[in-house]
């Protein structure tokens, strides 16, 4: 024996139904949009061995470098900034190892963080620095290497993969030698 | 034009120059106070200080950033421009308040959406309850003719006394 349900008391459910579908639906969108923020906060930096973020350097000079480009090479990317002591200890050692290796097929690129042009000027005119820099703008750059701050050193290898990194200054010229020495002969 | 008096002429000429010659703008004319400067500071936050607005932020950075409105309001920056400069040098999340596009619609859309489903969901809520408590309330039938009761009210009057 079946009851059977009337219509007019289904068809008044479904904007009930809908109502709900609708509620869901929201409520797991929000904690998927929170989820995956937290995730990405949570994940660090770019690791070695990974591919590194695709990006566009415009220099102070109006010059535009593509890291994408550059692949077959090594590329020692610093993140820096004027109103950063710890960078002011590393600049000039790292004009130095720009000196003794830019006829060997390493790249050096500043990347200068959420500065003001006009200091970023000075301070590269300090500390005779010679290699390409340029602001990253929009912090897209930061963003896509995930920093935590500066200044930090990411080495590239030539396939285009993380090799080294640092996070913190360079306390010697040694300690970079080392670190691009140990991505060369990779 | 010939007939035009000479003083009429000269006159026109100066009058012509004045309309031509460039008009410095008033930006130009004075420095920005410290409360102009803030006024468009305050709505800035540096990646480095977070919750710190930049008018009251007290890092060098931020002082940079502060002259660095000071220099564009001389200029004869607006407000707007001000900002949209800040956004493209350092991105969306050093501005107070965040532009009504993209993820960022969300905190637009989200607050007015929750009080309206809220206010709907108290609604209902309030409306089932009133609903129930009708039911609930027992129908109590008037029965003034009912022999019993009638008997029943004599016997109370006659205890009272």
């Amino acid at each position: 024996m079946t009851q059977e349900i009337p219509a007019e008391a289904d068809s008044s459910q479904l904007p009930r139904r809908w109502g709900i579908f609708l509620v869901w639906f929201l409520v797991l969108g929000i904690l998927g949009v929170l989820g995956f923020s937290l995730m990405r906060a949570h994940q660090g930096p770019v690791g070695i061995g990974d591919e590194v973020p695709d990006f566009i350097l415009t220099t102070f000079d109006d010059e535009q470098i593509a890291i994408g480009d550059l692949r077959g090479q090594v590329v020692v990317i610093n993140f820096w900034a004027s109103w950063c002591t710890p960078c002011e200890h590393e600049a000039a050692v790292f004009e130095q190892a720009y000196q003794m290796y830019k006829d060997r097929g390493v790249v050096f690129l500043g990347v200068d963080y959420a500065d003001t042009e006009r200091e970023a000027r000075a301070y590269l005119e300090r500390y005779s620095i010679t290699y390409p820099n340029g602001p990253d703008l929009g912090t897209r750059i930061s963003q896509a290497f995930r920093t935590r701050g500066v200044p930090e050193t990411y080495i590239v290898g030539p396939d285009g993969r993380l090799a080294d990194v640092r996070i913190g200054p360079y306390a010697t010229l040694n300690e970079i030698i080392n670190a691009v020495e140990g991505v060369l002969g990779y | 034009m010939h007939n035009t008096p000479p003083f009429l002429r000269i006159l026109a000429v100066l009058l012509l120059v004045t309309l031509l010659a460039p008009v410095p703008t008033a930006a130009q004319d004075h420095e920005p106070t410290d409360d102009e400067v803030n006024a468009i500071a305050k709505q800035l936050y540096c990646p480095m200080c977070e919750n710190i607005p930049l008018d009251v932020c007290p890092t060098q950075t931020c002082r940079q950033w502060r002259e660095t409105i000071r220099e564009k309001l001389a200029a004869g920056w607006s407000e707007e421009q001000i900002k949209q400069y800040f956004v493209e040098q350092y991105g969306a999340s050093v501005l107070a308040t965040p532009p009504a596009k993209g993820i960022n619609l969300l905190f637009y859309i989200l607050p007015p959406a929750a009080f309206l489903v809220g206010a709907f969901i108290l609604l209902r809520t309030l409306r089932s309850w009133r609903q129930a408590t009708i039911q609930a309330e027992p129908v109590v039938p008037v029965q003034p003719e009912d022999p019993y009761i009638a008997r029943l009210e004599e016997e109370l009057r006659r205890r009272d006394w």
